[in-house]
């Protein structure tokens, strides 16, 4: 009953403010975390101009983003994502079917993942197999797949440190777990003779294979929160943490980045493309939403301008990694002519 | 059982068995005693501890440092707005050796790029001021602050600095000269949200707050009380009530993201309220609120003595002004006491505001209920995964504010009760 009472009172209250839904003027963002700090710093700059309201940036993951993003056009529907990914063909069909047509895609820069630990640790150089062999739950061993049997990073390769494997990483949740999934564990495991024969011959075997992350105490889920696992590892030397760059450049004073494939994880090189674990980040907008809701075309050129994205951009002092040269000026006139996104 | 009769468990025990007999139940008594304050111990100990982390670390973002340059209001950078460009040439005239294009950005680095709102603002108020030079105290950087602060190190060459060796060699030279000074920080009790930690103010999450509990408690109590009176004064007791008793209980222990899920899906979706306002918060807030005001006030009423309703009765009182003027009066400190609880669980909740759009970035000072607004908890989340450092000593200083909000409710809720309890 009370619950009749309440949704009787809300009907009041709509009915008392109809209309304050239909006229919006301010641009609403939805979307990954991974891109939001950086799409908030210019919807800050954005509004400090005082010409358009500040945007409204909601962090909801980039599932979560595309979701809300291709539930419809109109005022009740935002106007940009965020994502850490590329759109997926199904997520364009979903638009396509509630009538999100033409949507513009950005490519914002690049975003590194790192793997890092304290300071007073020794500096580590792996190779991605290393990874995989110390983090997946299954190893190939004498032509078959058995249970990870690892538990040094000795075991592994005489020249790794002799201790205790520990990684503390994002749960399956995450946008960055996916990402380090596809960029470590999906092209390590393709250096594997008996992986790659089951990926000609089973894929579904070989993606759960890859995918799947040992749960025997060796990866430990840290929660979304990166600043926790900082933490964690300022505390406990003997531990690696998996998470964005922007974390380790933040606590260059705490931290160190392990090398990857012989490359470490510095801005220069991430920005060279010469780090193997870095993705790209995007963000879309609603063509249609485009002379509706004020303001878009112009955040869309702040974003696009040198002082955000460039190479000494204020997006770089917050951690992102810009294009080349070439690569900005290609995106920019892509968006700022809004060409609409084709699907192949 | 004849054993059991006074007289033969008198014969079957000898005096002395009794006097030990007793003495283990003193120590039992003592036992329990000592358990029991040592949990209150324990429990306070935790709190202690819990008290003094989030002070020991929030506290110095009370303090904000700032840095006094010497701005020449010229004519030509106030009319084209660009206060920017006037604090940076103060700052290279402050420092004329610096003078190649790599040099001269890490030198502005020193400054937040927020530095320039203090000088439209005093030249809004004073607007005689251009064409003159005054010393104005400057917001600084947050990498600065933390130095200052002693949270990230000034050791020139230690490798991993925020702050390059020349950056640390101003810094000690503008502090020798007595132009570096802490000071009280109104940017964070005075602002909005910001991706600047030296500008990020909790201001726009305690209005969010405000506006949303202020919905809450206009919904819910009025529909709580009312709901309790029925089902406790005239509701027939039978399976129907006995069905909505059981439900009002159970959704008290729902878990609070569903009570989101119900709001996105009726107020968003169907009743097409605005996303991310207040209003929408408080109504879903509102939903969690309603079974522990529901469950308090039925045991407030419960605990009127039946002897008043039937003294009343007796003089020929109508039963609702049986309950209007003598059961609900008597049970209404009860009831507020149950409200403010109610309350403050729901001034702690994100996870419900997550599927509303409340967990967002958002600059702008809430003007209605109506304008998109975040709340303390969420502003507590935000900041706590946002990864510069000196987000850390602010995350500690909105969770200070939240139990601030929440201790002024609960004092209010003890200061309601004093005024209204009367025991008979």
């Amino acid at each position: 009953m009370s619950k009749k009472l309440a949704v009787a009172a809300a009907a009041l209250a709509t009915v008392a403010f109809a209309g304050a839904a239909q006229a919006r003027d301010q641009i609403r963002i939805v979307g990954s975390s991974t891109v939001y700090p950086f799409t908030t710093a210019v919807a800050e700059q954005f509004g400090k101009t005082g010409k358009f309201k500040t945007p409204v940036v909601e962090s909801t993951g980039t599932g979560g983003g595309f979701k809300l993003f291709c539930a419809g056009i109109g005022p009740d529907h935002p106007d940009l994502t965020n994502a850490s990914r590329a759109i997926k063909k199904s997520e364009v069909e979903t638009c396509g079917k509630n009538g999100v047509a033409d949507i513009v895609e950005m490519k914002v820069g690049y975003d590194g993942i790192v793997l890092a630990a304290s300071k007073k640790a020794k500096h580590m150089d792996v190779t991605r197999a290393q990874l995989f062999l110390a983090l997946a739950k299954e190893v190939p061993q004498g032509g078959k797949l058995v249970p990870n049997p690892y538990t040094a990073w000795n075991q592994i390769d005489p020249k790794l440190p002799a201790q205790k494997i520990e990684v503390l990483g994002p749960p399956p949740t995450s946008g960055t777990r996916d990402a380090f999934i596809e960029l470590v564990m999906e092209v390590a495991a393709e250096s594997f003779p008996e992986l790659k024969d089951l990926k000609k011959t089973d894929e579904k075997a070989f993606k759960k294979a890859y995918a799947s992350i040992r749960e025997d105490g060796g990866y430990v889920e840290a929660g979304e929160n990166d600043n926790l696992i900082v933490q964690k590892l300022d505390a406990n030397p003997n531990a690696f943490g998996i998470f964005g760059y922007s974390f380790l450049d933040q606590n260059a004073d705490k931290l160190q980045g392990s090398m990857v494939d012989g490359v470490a994880p510095t801005f220069d090189a991430i920005a060279a493309g010469k780090y193997p674990v870095s993705r790209p980040l995007f963000v879309y907008a609603k063509k249609a939403h485009v002379g509706q809701i004020p303001g878009i075309k112009e955040y869309l050129a702040e974003y696009t301008s040198e002082k955000a994205w460039g190479k000494t951009g204020y997006l770089a002092d917050k951690g992102l990694i810009p294009m080349p040269d070439a690569e900005r000026k290609e995106w920019a006139a892509r968006v700022n002519g809004l060409e609409a996104l084709k699907m192949q | 059982m004849t054993d059991n009769s006074p007289t033969a468990a008198a014969a079957h025990r000898p005096s002395l068995d009794a006097a030990a007999h007793v003495r283990r139940r003193y120590a039992a008594e003592r036992r329990f005693k000592a358990i029991g304050l040592g949990a209150i111990f324990l429990a306070l100990g935790f709190l202690a501890i819990l008290l003094w982390t989030i002070v020991s670390n929030g506290l110095s973002a009370f303090m904000q440092t700032y840095i006094r340059v010497d701005v020449r209001f010229d004519a030509e950078s106030v009319a084209g707005e660009d206060y920017q460009g006037a604090i940076k040439s103060a700052l290279y005239a402050r420092f004329p050796a610096v003078e190649s294009r790599g040099e001269r950005r890490e030198l502005a680095a020193l400054l937040s790029s927020g530095a320039d709102t203090a000088l439209r603002r005093m030249l809004t108020a004073d607007p005689s001021l251009v064409g003159t030079t005054k010393p104005v105290w400057l917001v600084a950087s947050d990498d600065v602050d933390m130095a200052i602060k002693g949270h990230i190190s000034r050791q020139p060459g230690a490798s991993g600095n925020r702050l390059t060796d020349r950056q640390l060699g101003w810094l000690g030279e503008l502090e020798a000269a007595g132009t570096v000074e802490k000071r009280f920080n109104t940017i964070l009790l005075s602002s909005g949200d910001s991706r600047e930690p030296e500008l990020a103010g909790l201001w726009g999450a305690v209005v969010g707050s405000v506006f949303s509990l202020v919905i809450t408690l206009i919904v819910s109590f009025p529909l709580g009380v009312a709901t309790a009176v029925y089902l406790e004064e005239f509701a027939p007791k039978n399976r129907w009530t006995a069905l909505i008793e059981v439900n009002i209980n159970n959704l008290a222990a729902v878990p609070s993201v569903v009570f989101g899920l119900l709001g996105l899906a009726i107020f968003l979706n169907f009743l097409g309220m605005p996303r991310s306002a207040p209003l929408v918060g408080g109504l879903v807030l509102a939903l969690i609120c309603l079974p522990t005001i529901i469950i308090a006030g039925r045991a407030a009423l419960k605990a009127v003595p039946p002897s008043i309703r039937e003294a009343a009765l007796g003089l020929g009182a109508s039963r609702l002004q049986v309950v209007n003027d003598h059961v609900l009066p008597l049970a209404m400190p009860g009831i507020m006491t149950g409200t403010i609880l109610g309350m403050a669980h729901a001034l702690g909740e994100t996870a419900p505001l997550l599927m509303i759009g409340m967990v967002a970035f958002i600059v702008d000072i809430p003007a209605s209920p109506l304008d998109p607004s975040a709340v303390l908890p969420v502003q507590v989340y935000l900041w706590a995964d946002s990864p510069e450092r000196a987000f850390v000593e602010r995350t500690s200083a909105a969770i200070m504010a939240l139990l601030l909000f929440l201790g002024a409710m609960n004092l209010a809720a003890i200061l309601l009760r004093k005024k209204f309890e009367r025991r008979w």
